[in-house]
């Protein structure tokens, strides 16, 4: 049997996402009964968090958290480590024995900073360092693999269902002001912690339900730009698209929605003067950054969460309110299921962003 | 001398029952094949002048005529073929260059035929193109490498000029002259219609067909044959033609006998004088060169058109193609070595160059190993012979397709691949006015209308089939596509898997 990477294996997931807008954190408790309760979504082979605002003590440092396959793999990465950046704290990840996680790689965390004297000598910008950095362990130092790398937020995935991968890796014990959960249904088996999902580059996150027909002509194109997909899986395209048209490019994440869920030709064509020419624009300039087929997806970012859905809405994703903080999922029962009493509830329409950011901040753009 | 008597490939055979001799057979040989023998009040055909255009066939009223294979054959050597040795007894006798027209018929292995689509099944759902929005509409040009924006943040149009085009098709370059004034009439019209483009070729634009500016390519090529400043600013893009599929490497040569009337004003030669496109371009003798002709052009047209670069596909196309994308040139159209043309050199046409699929599949993947496909668009043709073909080429990964061959056969063209002769029977490639009148531009143009809409609707369905509702989604979309039958080389350089992996 081929592991992720080596082959493309489809999968049918669930998500769901909340956000305190205030920026008032919260225990990891409640992401994992809100995934819980869409049990049935995925199949034991794949769950993960991602979590932001939970490293305030550590917050200008990159947090890796890496898998490793082995000792000396363990070895070979610590000494890239040591050679470009400063480590200021390493530990492992505390975890939680548990009958149903199994197989369980070394599973550790560094917080680092590039050192100053590497970074000048690349002529890069600090991000751009760190990204490269990630890519050249996870392609070039066989059993070490960085699955998070942002400042502030981290990722936790493994093998399983993602309630039990919650309990495993102790999220009740983080307190964050945004947390994203994925189950997963992949129609294989893989046997590796790294394919499940969140996929995340630098403080992007992105948890995705569903399967994208564009693939390759997304994946040939972004890897034109630096970037290697080794997974092969949607979400890793995603994730690196969403890096480049924002990182890169300097978009808004409402323009990044017009870019990934374009609207049709033919909408763009009864848009006012000002407007159309901005889509017009963003279409032809980023078609090959166009989705298509069925996606719902939840985007982490330092300062906020995108919700997006692929423009004709070929999955489910509904969005739920109550004062300061949004609940989003795939299903309304994994709303309802931490919080009854909502304000409003409600179903974005196809390619119609949900962005909200930290304190009434606005998506950046360079 | 008897030995270069060579007995007809094919013979008119005439069911005498129905024959009511109404001699519409004879009036419509334009090469003569059928006479009226007064004598015994019945027609007869002269198997040796029949090309096999299926004129006659076509508009025998009482289904009296069809044209078969003769049958007459040499002893059977499968290397001395009936081909080889008819055409060596040819050239044993005159002395000449064997003489062809249209595009490679030898059997060469067709990639297209030996690749097949995907489908949606279960873990994504397919979509149905009567219900919901499927988009065709492509858009050609180089793109900058990042956006910019003005002080308020607002983005700024920064992208160069472009084409933009309902659905990835356009007519390729065939010229006014080797195609008859209806013909290109019909193209014209089409391209309008349909929102796409026809391109000139290289004889000028006359005068009547102005107006169709907007869905006009004008080509400049070696022989600079109607090029002013007017025709370069009267259409939407202009095309260097570097090189033809048909015939890599070598020019052309249009026969005096047919710079006639308007044909010599709009090419701005002499009437009757040959108009001979010398082989390379003589100001382009390196790929230096080529980036200063566009420059020149895009100088004359006030860098408001995107400028294509016309190569046919060979050995280095690959190299040839980086070398463009990095010349100034917004889109680069590839030949292939089964493209057509009015007239080639035969061993030029058959044993030239390399398949359109392999040549796309290595620059495709060539700019993309360099960075630079984003530089420049990529249509493809020679030949793309229907809908499946253009959706593979697309994935694959071009921008876009050229149809030239396939356009013709919509307007009556029967491929009997004796445009050189110029006395083509259906009006397309000839210039004797009671032949040009034929072909009615109303009824042409409305075929080729007829053949590309039933094309997007094919497209379409196999987009929508593959859960894509935009044609953007397909480009390069190599995981769409699957090798049957081809050997692991060949799988390496098309970029897909086997069907079954």
């Amino acid at each position: 049997m081929r592991r992720e990477g080596d082959i493309r294996i489809p999968s049918g997931c669930a998500i769901s996402g909340i956000i305190d807008k205030s920026g008032r954190r919260m225990s990891g408790e409640t992401i994992i009964r809100s995934i819980a309760v869409m049990h049935d979504r995925s199949n034991g082979l794949g769950g993960g968090f991602a979590a932001y605002g939970i490293y305030p003590e550590y917050k200008d440092y990159y947090a890796l958290h890496i898998f490793y396959d082995s000792v000396p793999a363990k070895k070979e990465c610590e000494d890239f480590l040591e050679r470009h950046f400063d480590i200021i704290n390493l530990s492992k990840i505390p975890t939680r024995k548990m009958k149903e996680i199994t197989d369980e790689p070394l599973i550790w965390r560094y917080f680092v900073t590039p050192l100053p004297t590497k970074l000048a000598d690349s002529q890069l910008e600090e991000r751009e360092f760190t990204a490269k950095c990630v890519f050249r362990i996870n392609t070039r130092i066989g059993g070490a693999y960085i699955f998070s790398g942002g400042k502030n937020m981290g990722v936790f995935k493994a093998v399983g269902f993602p309630e039990d991968v919650g309990r495993f890796y102790r999220l009740e014990e983080y307190e964050g002001w945004c947390f994203t959960a994925h189950g997963r249904y992949p129609t294989n088996t893989p046997g590796w912690w790294g394919g499940a999902h969140p996929f995340a580059l630098l403080d992007y996150s992105v948890v995705h339900n569903g399967e994208i027909s564009s693939y390759d002509a997304n994946r040939r194109a972004i890897e034109m730009y630096g970037y290697t997909c080794t997974l092969q899986t949607d979400t890793e395209v995603i994730t690196y698209i969403i890096d480049y048209l924002h990182r890169k490019q300097g978009l808004t994440f409402r323009e990044i929605a017009s870019v990934i869920a374009a609207p049709f030709w033919q909408t763009i064509g009864r848009m006012a003067p000002e407007e159309r020419e901005v889509h017009e624009y963003l279409r032809v300039m980023f078609s090959a950054q166009l989705i298509t087929g069925p996606f719902s997806i939840l985007v982490g970012f330092e300062g906020g969460l995108m919700a997006l859905n692929d423009r004709l809405k070929l999955r489910s994703m509904v969005v739920g309110e109550k004062g300061d903080t949004v609940y989003i999922a795939s299903e309304e029962a994994a709303i309802r299921a931490v919080e009854p009493d909502l304000d409003t509830v409600w179903a974005p329409r196809g390619g119609q962003p949900v962005i909200l950011c930290l304190n009434g901040g606005e998506a950046r753009w360079r | 001398m008897a030995v270069n008597f060579l007995y007809p490939e094919y013979e008119a055979v005439r069911n005498a029952d129905r024959c009511i001799v109404c001699r519409a057979c004879e009036r419509q040989c334009a090469n003569g094949a059928h006479e009226y023998l007064p004598d015994g009040g019945r027609m007869a055909c002269d198997d040796a002048r029949c090309v096999n255009c299926h004129r006659c066939v076509s508009l025998c009223p009482t289904r009296a005529l069809k044209i078969v294979r003769s049958g007459n054959t040499y002893k059977e050597n499968s290397n001395w073929t009936g081909e080889t040795i008819n055409e060596l007894y040819k050239q044993a006798g005159s002395g000449g260059v064997l003489l062809s027209g249209m595009g490679n018929p030898k059997n060469y292995p067709v990639y297209f035929d030996k690749i097949l689509l995907n489908a949606s099944q279960v873990t994504n759902p397919s979509i149905d193109p009567l219900r919901e929005p499927m988009e065709t509409r492509v858009v050609l040009g180089a793109k900058p490498r990042s956006i910019e924006r003005d002080e308020n943040g607002k983005l700024k149009n920064n992208l160069p000029p472009r084409l933009s085009l309902s659905m990835p098709v356009m007519f390729s370059a065939m010229s006014y002259g080797s195609l008859s004034y209806n013909a290109h009439e019909s193209l014209a019209r089409a391209a309008e219609e349909l929102g796409i483009l026809y391109n000139t070729g290289e004889g000028g634009l006359h005068e009547n067909l102005y107006r169709y500016g907007a869905n006009t390519i004008v080509q400049v090529a070696s022989g600079r044959f109607g090029v002013h400043p007017q025709y370069l600013n009267s259409g939407a893009a202009i095309e260097i033609k570097m090189g033809q599929g048909a015939k890599p490497g070598i020019g052309g040569h249009l026969p005096g006998t047919k710079i006639v009337g308007d044909i010599s004003r709009t090419r701005m030669i002499p009437e009757g004088s040959d108009a001979i496109s010398p082989a390379p371009h003589h100001d382009i003798y390196s790929i230096e060169d080529l980036r200063q002709l566009v420059y020149s052009l895009k100088e004359a047209s006030g860098y408001q058109k995107p400028v294509i670069v016309k190569i046919a596909a060979v050995h280095n196309v690959a190299a040839i193609a980086s070398g463009i994308a990095r010349s100034g040139a917004d889109i680069l159209a590839i030949d292939g070595f089964r493209g057509g043309t009015g007239a080639a050199p035969t061993r030029m046409r058959d044993h030239v160059g390399i398949p359109i699929e392999l040549a796309l599949a290595g620059v495709d993947t060539r700019l993309r190993d360099e960075g630079i496909r984003d530089r420049v668009s990529i249509v493809v043709g020679g030949s793309i012979r229907s809908s499946a073909d253009l959706v593979k080429a697309v994935a694959l990964g071009a921008d876009c397709v050229y149809i030239g061959t396939g356009a013709l056969l919509a307007m009556g063209c029967h491929l009997c691949r004796t445009c050189y002769a110029g006395k083509c029977n259906w009006g397309i490639a000839t210039q004797i006015p009671e032949l040009v009148k034929r072909l009615n531009p109303d009824i042409g143009y409305m075929r080729l209308v007829n053949l590309l809409t039933a094309w997007r609707h094919e497209i379409k369905e196999m987009m929508g089939g593959m859960g894509i509702n935009s044609i953007e989604s397909l480009k390069g979309n190599r995981l769409m596509l699957r090798g049957v039958g081809l050997n692991e080389k060949e799988l390496e350089i098309l970029g897909i898997q086997h069907a079954g992996e």
